[in-house]
């Protein structure tokens, strides 16, 4: 209509009265469309409250139906071999609804007369009582014995407001030794409550107290829950429940089966003995991740129900932080396991040639100040293999100096140095990948020359995770092609039985030439043949390649408790050892890293022989024996 | 008469801008919300009498505005609706998340939240808009103000607060409604709205998809929004004819309406007051319409006009939509039955929007001289 409109000066007034009679009829056409709505509005209230009353009333008189959730069962985690990482068992707990209860003190204590109520449970309920908003019943015990479940049940007309539920409770038999991996489930708090609202799948965690919180359990939640199911019963006034009138039944989770090998991953769990560190082993031709090992570990179970506030306390105030999951989140620098990766830089780049050689007289001047090679008086003249296989650091002093740090940077970012991998667990550290971007972001500041020096051999700035150093050395054993290192291997549908694979995720491949990657490999070969990794693995049935390392440790990090006995120890340097065997077609590759213990070739390779030996031979290790020397290492 | 000068003009003053029936409406509306509110709650006299506060405060804000002159608030239009705009996309920018949603912005003393603001401001924007325009109102002024719709509407709708940017959209679609939008363009509207059905579709959100799917078949989802439904819609039809009477409503007192003296506080009503109770209901409110679009018809000015008919028809849409989710036809959305539900928000901007009716039923004899 708007379009007809025109500007006629002479019929201005009848065009507003015109205007205004076009308003009017719209404005009725409005009201009659409000009417007829309210029309349609009286005519469904008729339906509900005349036509269908009867019925509806039934329903809600007769009654009163209750809508009860059905949990379902949280999938199982396996590793490669079937062995399980994560179950459930069925148990009885004692559960009292705080909003049915007037002094819980009182009860409690009452309570403590007929089952057994230690402190440890009474602190934890406490804790669980702060948490949740008082909605439902809390557990005040679990696992309940036979006799208490008897003893309880006849004393029960005295404890209203209190129950004895069956529930089903997840185990780790494994314990410690995939705490950060498996990772662990526990009771909803509100912040997830929240989430699941806004995600809208809230409506499936009716009746569910818990879900995953930490690794694999947190990550693939979506898949370990299952459906819930809804029981439709007839309660009485009480509100107890009298009949079952229909049931959709739930949907258990889906089952994972791991890329990780228990025994392998227990192997190497107890090669580090009472060290701290960590270690990642993948498969180089599929990423699949063999072992991922953070050493101290925690006990999951103790989760599983709600921690009490004393184990809580103890794991997050030991010096050892053993909640950290140091594979994926602890970053360090890599040392001297840096060096094969600046060899093939610098081949890449046009800066050396394999038969080029440096004189290393034992140091490196660089404006003024002098870069010392951990060998006092150098190696003479070097070239590339013997810069791998000896260590020399003035090789690489040099080679960093001639490349500069941001061809450095622009290189190692290939290997996804300083990245997050994207592995199926959350967490994971980026690190850091040292350029003149990322100094002046970081500190506004430009970057100094001087400062390239020290990164050739991987320190300064550097600091990688055990994952990203594991990825690495997997992409060097595959000829340059990467993949995203995964956990998961495939998740079994529990009705169907089908396998669905995680990751048949397309490979990198990395702009590498092949030559390059066989001369480095060669010299990786060279170390543990005739090198700083010789000693080690002397006598070894199979052909394996690695490059020690070792990170000097600059301060106490933050929010680290100043203990004077471990001072010394915390400052002694990290203990690193890249790998990947048999050499010529490599089944296993892996970074391992041993905090403030000392050179990689004496505290970190031994590990590393332990779990090759073991993965490619089957052979368990030997009790522990050390060398008597030091390798001279870099 | 010959009463006290002095309380002569005191009582001029307090009501030479209040529309005695409206106001009557309005209030016995409130009382009724009071009653079922004290139902719903299971008696508790705390949220009756925090309630009885906002009503309080909500008068105040309508007498307020009652005593502003239209054309001041002409003049306030445009300002409005650019802080409003420019307030949505700090909110789009740097606003607290809540439960998901992006809506507050915190100013460091409070937090607001600028979609309750652009209740108003869009439905004043585009009427000063076209009351500026007015000798000749083209195409292309109809453009403009799609704009300054769809800019608001877009900026709510993905916060998400799909319930508000509903309420926006169908107050400013009044507006343009009302200043002539050529039937073959709402024509075209429709069929392309549509047509574009199944595109909005892919851009809900999955739990906003789910409350549609759930309309059509509570039973799929009966722990999750279809329990709503069920639950409300039994609690209606078990009313019957003439209710289970009041504090009587066991769907109410047994705990199965969720949200029952806010979105929902209809349901707890309806059980308890029967049909008849709801024809009633629907009765005084189709009164307040109907004063409503009476004000709207008499208005002076084409900007007071379509003022008032965009208040009066958002006020049809609360009615509308919340009494429609309620009774299981429409998708639970967030929006409250006006001046029963308990909840200060909505209710001051509810009143503010009669505020705004009475003072253009009571200013346009100043106007017309």
């Amino acid at each position: 209509m708007s379009a007809e409109l025109h500007i006629n000066p002479g019929v201005e007034l009848r065009n507003a009265e015109l205007e205004l009679r076009q308003f009017r009829v719209r404005l009725a056409i409005a009201s009659g469309f409000v009417f007829f709505m309210f029309l349609l509005l009286t005519g469904r209230f008729f339906y509900l409250q005349v036509v269908k009353h009867g019925e509806l009333q039934t329903l809600a008189e007769a009654n009163r139906i209750s809508i009860v959730p059905v949990v379902p069962n949280r999938g199982i985690i396996v590793d490669r071999n079937g062995a399980v990482l994560a179950h459930n068992y069925s148990g009885y707990t004692l559960e009292i609804q705080p909003a049915r209860v007037d002094n819980l003190d009182a009860l409690i204590d009452e309570l403590a007369t007929v089952v057994e109520i230690a402190p440890r449970d009474h602190h934890r309920f406490k804790r669980l009582l702060e948490e949740s908003k008082s909605i439902g019943s809390l557990p005040i015990r679990t696992r309940l014995t036979d006799e208490e479940i008897a003893r309880f049940a006849a004393n029960r007309y005295r404890f209203p407001g209190v129950d004895i539920n069956a529930r089903l409770f997840r185990h780790y038999p494994q314990g410690e030794i995939f705490s950060h991996v498996v990772g662990h489930i526990g009771r909803i708090n509100q912040r997830e409550l929240d989430q699941l609202e806004d995600e809208g799948r809230a409506a499936n965690y009716r009746g569910t107290d818990y879900m995953g919180k930490t690794g694999l359990e947190q990550s693939y939640e979506r898949y370990l829950h299952g459906t819930t199911g809804v029981e439709e019963v007839e309660v009485d006034s009480g509100g107890r429940a009298v009949r079952t009138l229909s049931r959709t039944p739930p949907v258990s989770g889906n089952n994972l089966a791991l890329q990780l090998d228990a025994q392998l991953q227990e192997v190497a769990y107890n090669a580090f003995g009472e060290r701290r560190g960590a270690l990642v082993a993948i498969e180089p031709a599929t990423g699949g991740v063999l072992a991922f090992v953070s050493k101290p570990g925690f006990d999951p179970n103790l989760f599983v129900d709600g921690i009490d506030p004393q184990n809580w306390n103890e794991l997050n105030t030991s010096p050892d932080r053993p909640m950290v999951n140091r594979a994926l989140a602890g970053t360090y620098p890599p040392g001297s396991t840096f060096k094969p990766y600046m060899a093939l830089a610098a081949l890449t780049y046009g800066k050396r040639t394999p038969q080029q050689t440096i004189n290393d007289p034992g140091y490196f001047m660089f404006g003024g100040h002098q870069f010392r090679d951990s060998r006092p008086g150098g190696y003479g003249r070097v070239d590339l293999y013997t810069s791998i296989v000896k260590s020399s650091d003035t090789y690489y002093y040099m080679l960093a100096n001639d490349m500069g740090i941001d061809a450095i940077a622009r290189f190692m970012s290939l290997f996804g140095f300083g990245a997050r991998t994207g592995i199926d667990i959350a967490g994971e550290a980026a690190g850091v990948l040292p350029s003149q971007e990322w100094k002046f972001k970081r500190f506004r500041q430009k970057w100094f020359a001087g400062e390239t020096i020290s990164i050739g051999i991987g320190q300064g700035y550097n600091a990688y995770t055990p994952l990203q150093m594991a990825a690495a050395i997997a992409a060097i054993a595959n000829d340059g092609v990467m993949f995203r290192p995964h956990i998961v291997n495939t998740i079994e549908d529990i009705r169907t039985r089908a396998r669905a694979a995680v990751e048949p995720n397309p490979a990198r491949k990395l702009d590498l030439k092949p030559e390059h990657i066989a001369t480095v490999k060669q010299a990786l070969v060279g170390v543990n043949k005739e090198g700083t990794g010789a000693r080690v693995f002397a006598g070894a049935e199979y052909v394996s390649a690695g490059k020690t390392g070792t990170a000097q440790v600059i301060g106490i990090k933050q929010g680290e408790k100043y203990v004077e006995s471990r001072v010394q120890e915390r400052y002694r340097d990290h203990a690193l050892f890249i790998a990947y065997a048999p050499a010529e077609n490599p089944k296993i590759a892996l970074a391992v890293v041993v905090e403030n213990s000392g050179f990689g070739a004496r505290y970190a390779a031994p590990i590393a022989r332990q779990v090759l030996d073991f993965y490619l031979l089957g052979k368990r290790p030997p009790p522990p024996k050390r060398g008597k020397d030091d390798d001279d290492d870099g | 008469m010959t009463a006290n000068p002095l309380i002569r003009r005191a009582e001029y003053f307090l009501t030479r801008h209040v529309d005695g029936l409206l106001l009557a409406l309005v209030l016995a509306l409130m009382a009724l919300g009071l009653a079922v509110l004290f139902s719903a709650s299971n008696a508790s006299v705390a949220r009756v009498s925090a309630q009885f506060a906002n009503m309080l405060v909500a008068l105040g804000v309508m007498w307020a505005f009652a005593n502003i002159p239209p054309h001041y608030l002409a003049r306030l239009a445009l300002p409005l609706y650019a802080l409003g705009v420019t307030l949505l996309v700090c909110v789009a920018l740097f606003g607290d998340v809540v439960h998901g949603a992006r809506r507050w912005l915190d100013l460091g003393v409070t937090r607001i939240q600028p979609s309750e603001l652009m209740k108003i401001a869009v439905p004043l924007a585009l009427a000063w808009y076209f009351d500026r325009y007015e000798a000749a109102l083209r195409l292309r002024n109809f453009a403009v103000a799609t704009v300054m719709l769809a800019v608001p509407v877009y900026l709510i709708a993905r916060q998400p607060d799909l319930g508000t940017a509903l309420l926006i959209a169908a107050s400013g679609f009044f507006v343009l409604f009302l200043a002539g939008l050529s039937w073959r363009i709402i024509t075209g509207l429709a069929v392309a709205g549509a047509a574009s059905l199944p595109l909005v579709w892919s851009a809900l959100h999955d739990y906003q998809r789910q409350r549609i799917l759930t309309l059509i078949d509570p039973t799929q989802d009966p722990l999750g929004s279809g329990y709503h439904t069920i639950q409300s819609t039994i609690a209606v039809g078990s009313g019957g004819l003439f209710g289970k009477g009041w504090l009587n409503g066991t769907q109410t007192h047994l705990d199965f309406i969720p949200e029952r003296t806010t979105d929902f506080i209809f349901a707890v009503y309806s059980e308890e007051f029967g049909l008849i109770g709801n024809v009633a209901l629907l009765a005084v409110l189709l009164l307040v319409i109907g004063r409503g679009a009476l004000i709207t018809a008499n208005a002076p000015t084409l900007f007071t006009r379509l003022l008032a008919g965009a208040v009066t028809l958002t006020f049809f849409i609360y009615v509308f939509v919340n009494m429609g989710m309620v009774s299981g036809i429409l998708p639970v959305v967030g929006i409250p039955l006006p001046l029963i539900s308990y909840g200060g928000t909505a209710l001051v901007s509810i009143c503010l929007g009669f505020g705004i009716l009475m003072s253009i039923a009571t200013h346009k004899k100043l106007v017309q001289t």
